[in-house]
């Protein structure tokens, strides 16, 4: 960091779409300097969990299978967010995703055919070798040797706009505060999610319950200033990417191994030992976001998830053991649930059962009969101890509030107008494409999109 | 055969703790044998460790890729705890067991063996052989060596020994199937043992992602690669000028030392070129090589192992440069005692890596060909 220059493009953020950003600015000949406010080895913001990108494509091409045609690709999107997208913006994200995998490769990213259990993404999404940390990896060393800067525990605390518009960052690094200038600036910080009050602030004291998937470096600083200073939003506050997880998870960057993926292959119950949702309304992968609101809506936020020995094995094995009993009321008792009302759930629930086919791969016809609430497929008595349970907890991944942008990636005012060198990139706009709900992999798709057209864009004001 | 002792159970534990954890993860799947085998297992045994243990090709790349990696609070180095058990492995199935003491500092015991060798054999010979015969040049054609040291000699000490070593290889590598639980006479399909020899021909997980492995640090390079084919076909080729030698010698009664143009000289002089860049490499590598991933006792080990294939060919080659000066019989009994060291302790020294990840690479695909746990979708 020089505090004596004035850097073409400074990029705040160094996750997927900041990389993206400074990789492609640095490309087009301009002066770098990428703030990471994470140490480096926690750099990369949720990028450093993700796996894959959904891609559009018309024909098989290496890892991805058969064909993801565009609409076929924007139906998905639009069915998920209930229409709170903006279909410009998301086309160009769809379209930009059937053509990227070529320039990521270049810039060392490799795919890897889809992973064990994930046979129902093989057609839509690629997967990155070794997973979005290898990805950052890749593009750091791609971005250090094109001669990007980067500066790591260096977080801009405050930005200066005058008349809309951006000269200068102060930023806080290793205690002290610099003055850093630039002639644009792309906002590629996240989202609030790691912020635990600014959470409480938008979901309630059952906010205080919530697990953190993700990086504890989102504290939405960056997107706090923006919105201060007069940015038009996109997305709600109060609403987030939520997944049941295991309980016993950390509080924060637990990733994906703190999942439980057993949910629709027993029952689900509360702190008072009553179920409360359909466990086999349908295939978990379009069930487990819905499940961790259901959890947040719970007395205390927790919930059980409890199968018997014919489930166990079934499922990908969660990282934490389950918790184990010869027979439901010994279960009750080491869940701390109340035994008499655990027993009489259980029994409940499997003399409610019809008699079917259990097939775990199809819709089958193991349901209940006259039960509240019902469970449509999957449903088989829990009669073969040993009885296994996992404490489940809400999981937040990430939060949809953010700044809303245009085609060019330039972040837009109050006013309508666009900012003439703020530009935006990933999880702090993502809202503009998905103001709700969740699609697996549409994430890095709007990263490495908006973040080579911040870079490009950024790149074009500074020579202009 | 007494029964091979079991794992630290404190090391067993950790690496149960942390396979579960890539377990539920599976981002590594693409990298190698390791994760595709560790996800057909549900839970993590001794023996299961074991196998994934020796599985491994120690290149790194699932740590430099872990979101879980230190100081990470889940502490996930998978490389280095795998590192720590192959070792305790390499104790466990060792023979006779009494001689497992010896992967304790190993380093320090290859190196005392190599002295001890060479102090020996040099003693010998100033002690049995007349000095004017021992420190006088002699002519090719002469049969130089054996004027120094008999032919008969030679071969009944290298020959016991060759045939102990091969002993006990063959009740480690024997041990270490036992461990598996795979029935004898598997080790032998001729599918699963093709395509193990030739992943370990190929070295092809330590290939990465196509532009080699993360080793010695985060950038991919194909180096260790490469100086382990030097060090691995040198060693094959050397060994092929000592079989061909032999064949002369008894098939033929053609006397060494052989003329430079001759095949036994001809596969030495190129094998030993290899054992001269190959080691000298991977030592180099390992001296600039990211420590966090490497078993705490690891290196010792790995070093006298490299030390003595270098100083074999230094001295052979030494040798091949000297042979008709006055230097000749000192390097005979120099070349001859690293040589001795080398093959005593083969059985006890990091050489074992070779048949035991063999033997993994083998089990791994004899896996391959059953069906996998049949697991929901997540």
């Amino acid at each position: 960091m020089d505090v004596s220059r004035t850097y073409d493009v400074l990029i705040l953020g160094g996750g997927n779409a900041a990389l993206c950003a400074a990789i492609t600015a640095a490309q087009a000949g301009r002066s770098v300097l990428v703030l990471e406010c994470a140490p480096k080895h926690f750099r990369g913001g949720n990028s450093r969990h993700t796996r894959n990108l959904r891609c559009m494509h018309d024909a098989p091409a290496d890892v991805l299978s058969d064909s993801y045609p565009e609409d076929e690709y924007w139906q998905d999107l639009l069915k998920v967010t209930g229409g709170q997208t903006n279909e410009k913006l998301a086309r160009m994200t769809i379209r930009h995703t059937a053509t990227c995998r070529e320039w990521m490769i270049r810039h060392g990213v490799r795919f890897q055919p889809p992973l064990g259990g994930t046979l129902q993404l093989a057609r839509t999404n690629a997967f990155f070798l070794g997973g979005g940390k290898a990805l950052l990896n890749a593009y750091y060393r791609t971005a250090e040797a094109l001669g990007v800067e980067v500066a790591y525990d260096a977080e801009a605390i405050e930005l200066d706009i005058r008349d809309g518009k951006f000269t200068s960052a102060i930023v806080a690094h290793q205690g002290v505060q610099l003055e850093i200038r630039a002639k644009a600036v792309v906002a590629a910080a996240g989202g609030f999610e790691s912020n635990l009050a600014w959470l409480r602030e938008a979901w309630g004291p059952a906010a205080d319950n919530f697990l953190i998937r993700g990086t504890p470096y989102n504290m939405g600083r960056v997107l706090r200033i923006l919105l201060d200073s007069g940015a038009k939003t996109v997305g709600d506050a109060a609403q987030g990417h939520c997944v049941a997880i295991d309980a016993r998870a950390p509080k924060f960057d637990g990733g994906i191994c703190t999942r439980v993926d057993c949910v629709s292959l027993g029952i689900v119950v509360n702190r008072d030992a009553q179920r409360f949702d359909d466990e086999g309304l349908d295939f978990w992968p379009k069930r487990y976001a819905v499940w961790g609101q259901l959890v947040a809506a719970q007395p205390d936020q927790i919930a059980y998830s409890i199968i018997d020995a014919k489930a166990m094995g079934k499922f990908i094995p969660p990282m934490f053991p389950p918790i184990k009993a010869n027979s439901v009321r010994e279960l009750a008792l080491a869940l701390e649930l109340h035994p008499a009302a655990l027993e009489s759930t259980v029994s409940q629930f499997n003399q409610a059962i019809r008699s079917g086919t259990f097939d775990h791969t199809l819709l089958d016809d193991c349901a209940t009969a006259g039960l509240s609430p019902p469970k449509s497929h999957w449903a088989r008595s829990l009669d073969t101890a040993p009885f296994f349970a996992y404490p489940l907890r809400p999981g937040i991944t990430f939060t949809y509030l953010g700044v809303a942008v245009n085609e060019r990636a330039q972040m837009i005012w109050q006013d309508d107008s666009p900012a003439a060198n703020i530009f935006a990139a990933g999880e702090i706009m993502a809202g503009n494409v998905l103001g709700k709900g969740y699609v697996a992999g549409i994430g890095m798709a709007i990263g490495t999109a908006f973040g080579r057209i911040a870079g490009e864009e950024a790149a074009r004001h500074v020579a202009a | 055969m007494s029964p091979p002792r079991s794992l630290p159970v404190a090391l067993v534990e950790e690496g149960a703790r942390m396979a579960s954890i890539c377990n539920a993860c599976r981002y590594c799947e693409g990298f190698c044998a390791v994760f595709p085998a560790l996800e057909r297992r549900l839970s993590f045994a001794e023996g299961d460790l074991a196998y994934l243990a020796n599985l491994c090709h120690d290149c790194g790349s699932c740590y430099y890729a872990c979101q879980y990696a230190p100081p990470h609070e889940f502490q996930l180095n998978f490389p280095r705890m795998l590192a720590d058990i192959r070792l305790q492995t390499y104790r466990k199935y060792a023979w006779p067991s009494p001689l497992s003491a010896l992967f304790q500092r190993n380093g320090i015991v290859v190196g005392l063996v190599a002295a001890a060798s060479l102090a020996l054999l040099l003693w010998a010979m100033f002690f049995f052989i007349d000095r004017s015969v021992l420190l006088a040049a002699h002519a090719d054609n002469a049969g130089a060596f054996y004027a120094v040291l008999s032919h008969r000699t030679m071969a009944w000490t290298f020959g016991i020994v060759f045939l102990f070593v091969v002993v006990a290889l063959a009740v480690s590598l024997v041990r270490f199937w036992r461990d598996s639980g795979e029935k004898f006479g598997d080790f032998f399909s001729p599918e699963p043992l093709t395509h193990s020899v030739a992943d370990a021909l190929r070295l092809r997980y330590l290939a990465g992602g196509g532009e080699g492995c993360t080793y010695p640090a985060e950038t991919p390079s194909h180096a260790r690669r490469w100086f382990h084919h030097l060090t691995f076909y040198g060693f094959m080729l050397c060994f092929a000028a000592t079989c061909v030698a032999t064949i002369y010698h008894y098939g033929f009664g053609w006397k060494a030392p052989y003329a430079f143009s001759s095949l036994p000289v001809l596969l030495g002089t190129a094998g030993g070129i290899g054992l001269l860049i190959g080691p000298a490499g991977l030592l180099w590598l390992k001296a600039i090589r990211n420590r966090t991933l490497s078993g705490a006792k690891q290196t010792g080990m790995d070093v006298g192992f490299l030390a003595l294939l270098l100083w074999s060919s230094v001295s052979g080659l030494l040798l091949l440069a000297l042979r008709e000066s006055s230097a000749m019989g000192v390097l005979l009994g120099i070349h001859l005692g690293i040589v001795m060291a080398l093959f005593v302790t083969l059985p006890y020294g990091k050489f074992v890596h070779a048949l035991y990840r063999l033997a993994a690479l083998v089990r791994f695909h004899l896996e391959r060909r059953r069906t996998a746990p049949e697991i929901g979708a997540e």
